[in-house]
């Protein structure tokens, strides 16, 4: 009998019954609807046939453009399952007054709020910058792929597993009731004995892996894959901005790898790293998470500062203003990102030395965020602005961004922090800038490349009122925040006593619904324009009289992307190119040697996820076991040989003949 | 086209205005303590310099957004005008301009309103009395409710806390087991509770009035019903409370202390007298129970050369609190 038990325990570890929660309407309804769902979409797929398609062309494709667009899709799809978080956090706090404690128990509500935070971040936001670094990059600088082709398709689907586990923790037990950054003591092994932090551990770790290479891949492929004649300083400011976010994720993302083993060494083999008790000490975590998650914040906006400069050099039929300014701007800020992480706990009682230093730290790095502010406008001044969606977006971000500066460099000020740490003022902030920034710049980045990417330029009308809804919606779901925080209103709470407080979360759930909406008829703005995509079709490659290489190409590039490699003599290539009557070659062309699909980085990221739940539920015997499969399959990986082949010269003839026959 | 910038504007400017004009409690903006309005202060001051220049880049943006769209043939187009070198001046000078302003508050607001630092008045204008000691308040986070010792007084409560008008508080802070902060937004900023650490808050408070307490960050299943009235009362009134804590109050022993530290929610008012000697000093060095080595004493073992001296020193330090090093005289 005991015998029996503790077979069934090696093998499904912690894992019962009981585990699932099943009896959590909540759950359960969102489990039917997310498998119905899920079951039609196999269906719609299996009965047009198109598995075969996916695989070949998608999944197991080592082309940057496509691992880029699956990057931008998974992206969306957390972006639903955040703000579904969200809108119930929302909800939740508008109704829990006085007596009403809400319709979620802090059991549950405390999952939301730490998985909200965790996905928006790691796999939302993250996901959609690396997906646009993906799809753009290689284009800018006039390569053939990114410098470890596998490599790229590897780092995806590692992304994915973690993205895959996380919601794994909605049905199969539970998430982390921590708070996105998992301090501890609340995340040692005495105060969370259940998986919710270890799904929290497992999912970062296995994503944070697929983070890193691709950063070393792009810092490689931008430092050594450049077209001829692409000094540094020529090269696309967007191009510049990927180069400082992939330094800052080599050197950003190990520090959270190695805090986060620390953390499972204390959970899992009873070290007392961060405990209270034998030596311990949680600030060491703090600190440590902050080391990572300062720099964090900055590879996020860095980018999407790049996209803005495109957009807006693009939309005003300008130069860029100040592109030198520009360009060591963006290093002072990646350089200053790390000297600023103590910021986020003045609270922790360090000396004022201490305190100001970081302080004063933080609000230098406005410096050079206000330069680059200024460079935006002196682009628009005396341009021909054309208000197409993307310079919608570019214009709301900069006076929203601005304001959500100005909260920040507030919050740098220590004493002032003592009063608005941790907050309403403070979630209201990052909010400011994350959506204000990153959102907002995402969705004018996919707007201006969307012509590049599929062929077709998007539908503006649905476009329009998916911008109107997100932009009030954001104001309307923030700025009732700020007011909350000075009115003393701390975060994470479930539940409130002051009635007067009820009105402000009301109007906060007003722009949350809002921001759906905008969701919702973005996500329809794709839809409606593939419907029309002929009428909207862009036959030129260059549908807004762009400037940098990517528009040099045809829409959607070819697999090769150039069939002869540019040579580059401006920082506008181009632009540059077009100014001097640049006429496409016509003859004379070679065959192109690239790299060929795999499945490995499937099956590998596919194994890691198993071993990652094998540890997460103690099942000691598959995660041996599951292990050693990750080893296998990487060393028959490497004895793969057919890795490339050549796409023989007629071929890359007849696809630039077609293009030459639409463009003529 | 030409509303849509305005319309942002003008909808956080009405937002702004409406939660100013609603007469809504902004309880950060206008506290009650003399440290959480030098606070308040602050906030205002860094606002105004930083609307000096944020308030031009906004009109700016609009402005030129609006002056060169596209349809406006009569703006000048200069398509390749990509550099000034007195206008790259002038956007690197003028944040740093204010950036050095800023800073130069920073530091002198951050060592002024440190919370280590003894108070050097009560209110505007108003230095401390002569003779007048501070009332030490010895503050434990637990899970989930707030234990506060008056070792003055030899008595502990349970999720309230009093404290007499115009006369300087000090708060030791710690905490047993998460990591909590301790806030009163009518008093002044909040600080983290840490188990085996001790932090430190130096406030007044000036007003007679009920104020919000609570555990500002999130420390688990309970947090939500961390919360305490603190009252501000006169001199005679404290006195009262006082008595009151002293008479109604059960001894707070080992034993009850022990049961009083298990998880519990929404704990009620409970008051203690007869407080089982150095409870707090054990608390914070994590030896409650009998047996247990303080952390100050498994300290000596290892740096106390370099660092306690011997002997009669290492008891005032604080062990193992980074935290404290440089204050703890």
């Amino acid at each position: 009998m005991s015998e029996q038990f503790d077979i069934v325990k090696l093998i499904f570890g912690r894992l019962t019954l009981e585990s699932i929660p099943y009896h959590d309407p909540i759950i359960l309804g969102t489990f039917l609807v997310a498998a119905t769902l899920g079951l039609a979409l196999v269906v719609a797929i299996s009965r047009a046939g198109m598995w075969s398609y996916l695989w070949n062309e998608w999944f197991t494709s080592i082309d940057h453009k496509r691992i880029g667009v699956m990057y931008i899709v998974l992206a969306f799809v957390m972006l639903l399952r955040g703000f579904a978080d969200a809108i119930m956090m929302r909800i939740q706090q508008a109704i829990a007054f006085g007596d009403s404690t809400g319709y979620l128990p802090p059991h549950h509500y405390d999952q939301i709020f730490t998985a909200h935070g965790v996905i928006m971040i790691f796999f939302v936001a993250m996901p959609f910058v690396v997906g646009l670094m993906n799809y753009i990059v290689p284009l800018q600088i006039g390569a053939r792929d990114v410098a470890f082709p596998f490599l790229n398709n590897f780092s995806f689907w590692m992304t994915a597993a973690g993205a895959v586990l996380i919601m794994a923790s909605l049905f199969v037990g539970e998430f982390a009731m921590s708070g996105w950054l998992a301090y501890p003591p609340l995340t040692g092994i005495l105060q969370s004995p259940g998986v919710g932090v270890d799904y929290y551990i497992w999912s970062l770790q296995i994503a944070g892996v697929g983070t890193l290479l691709s950063g070393v891949n792009f810092v490689v492929t931008i430092v050594k894959m450049r077209a001829p004649g692409m000094t540094m300083m020529k090269m696309p400011v967007f191009t510049w901005t990927a180069l400082c976010t992939n330094v800052l994720i080599v050197a950003a993302f190990p520090v959270l790898t190695a805090v986060l083993a620390l953390l499972s060494l204390d959970r899992y083999m009873d070290f007392n790293f961060f405990t209270n008790d034998l030596g311990g000490n949680a600030m060491m975590y703090v600190n440590l998470i902050w080391i990572w998650g300062h720099p964090e914040v900055y590879i996020l906006i860095l980018p999407i500062f790049g996209v803005f400069s495109e957009i807006v050099a693009t939309y005003s039929g300008k130069r860029l203003f100040g592109y030198s300014s520009m360009v060591y701007a963006t290093v002072v800020i990646t350089i200053l990102s790390y000297m600023v992480w103590l910021h986020h706990f003045f609270t922790m009682g360090s000396g004022a030395t201490v305190n100001s230093f970081f302080g004063i730290t933080t609000m230098i790095i406005s410096i050079p965020t206000g330069a680059k502010v200024f460079n935006w406008l002196f682009t628009m001044y005396r341009g021909r602005i054309q208000f197409d969606l993307p310079m919608m977006w570019t214009v709301a971000f900069m006076v929203t961004f601005v304001i959500g500066g100005m909260t920040g460099v507030l919050l740098a000020v220590p004493p002032a922090d003592f009063v608005l740490h941790n907050s309403l003022f403070l979630i209201a902030h990052f909010h400011n800038v994350i959506i204000g920034g990153v959102v907002f710049g995402v969705f004018a980045a996919i707007a201006y490349w969307h012509p590049k990417i599929t062929g077709y330029k998007l539908d503006p009308f649905w476009g329009k009122i998916s911008f109107w809804c997100w932009v009030v919606g954001f104001y309307l779901a923030f700025m009732p925040l700020y007011v909350l925080g000075l009115m003393g209103v701390t975060r994470r709470m479930s539940q409130f006593d002051d009635p007067s407080l009820q009105i402000w979360f009301q109007i906060a759930l007003v722009g949350a619904v809002l921001i759906g909406v905008g969701i919702v008829t973005g996500l329809y703005q794709y839809y409606a324009s593939w419907r029309k995509r002929d009428e909207l079709r862009d036959e030129t490659g260059d549908p807004w009289n762009g400037r940098t290489l990517e528009w040099s190409t045809s829409s959607p590039p070819p697999q090769y992307n150039f069939a002869f490699t540019p040579k580059v003599y401006d920082n506008d290539a181009w632009w540059h190119m077009k100014a001097n009557g640049f006429k496409r070659p016509t003859t004379g062309f070679r065959a192109i040697h690239m790299p060929k699909n795999t499945a490995a980085g499937m099956v590998i990221s596919g194994i890691s996820a198993v071993v990652g739940f094998a540890l997460i539920w103690h099942m000691w015997l598959i995660a041996g076991v599951s292990f050693v499969g990750l080893i296998l399959a990487t060393i028959i990986h490497t004895f793969n040989y057919k890795r490339d082949y050549y796409i023989p010269h007629e071929e890359v003839a007849a696809v630039e003949a077609k293009r030459g026959e639409v463009t003529a | 086209m030409m509303f849509r910038p305005k319309t942002l504007k003008s909808l956080f400017l009405l937002v702004l205005a409406a939660a100013m004009l609603s007469g809504c409690d902004m309880v950060v903006m206008s506290p009650s303590g003399d440290i959480a309005s030098q606070q308040a202060d602050l906030i205002v001051w860094s606002t105004i310099l930083m609307l000096l220049i944020v308030v031009p880049v906004i009109a700016l943006t609009l402005w030129f957004a609006w002056r060169y769209r596209a349809s406006n043939k009569e703006a000048t187009y200069s398509p390749d005008w990509d550099h000034s070198t007195r206008l790259e001046l002038v956007i690197w000078a003028a944040p740093l301009a204010i950036i050095i302003a800023l800073g130069a508050l920073t530091w002198v607001s951050t060592h002024q309103l440190d919370p280590y630092r003894p108070l050097s008045r009560v209110d505007e204008g108003k230095p401390i009395p002569e003779g007048v000691e501070p009332l030490v308040v010895e503050v434990v986070a637990m899970d989930w409710k707030w234990l506060f010792f008056y070792p003055e007084y030899d008595m502990a409560v349970v999720n309230e806390l009093a404290a007499p008008l115009d006369r300087p508080i000090t708060f030791k802070i710690t905490s047993t087991t998460m990591m909590n902060a301790f806030y009163i937004p009518a008093l002044a900023g909040q600080i983290y509770a840490m188990g085996g650490m001790e932090t430190k808050l130096h406030a007044v408070i000036n007003e007679v009035g009920v104020y919000d307490g609570f555990s500002s960050n999130y420390s688990g299943h309970g947090f939500n019903g961390m919360r305490f009235k603190f009252h501000g009362m006169t001199e005679a009134d404290f006195d009262q409370w006082r008595a009151k804590v002293k008479a109604e109050g059960e001894s707070l022993s080992y034993g009850v202390y022990k049961e009083l530290e298990k998880p519990s929610e929404y704990n009620p008012v409970h008051y203690y007298n007869n407080v089982m000697p150095g409870l707090y000093e054990k608390i914070f060095n994590r030896c409650v129970d009998p047996g247990q080595l303080c952390m100050k004493d498994m300290m000596k073992g290892h740096k106390g050369h370099q660092m306690m001296g011997h002997g009669e020193h290492a008891g005032h330090e604080q062990a193992a609190m980074p935290a404290g090093d440089h204050h703890g005289h």
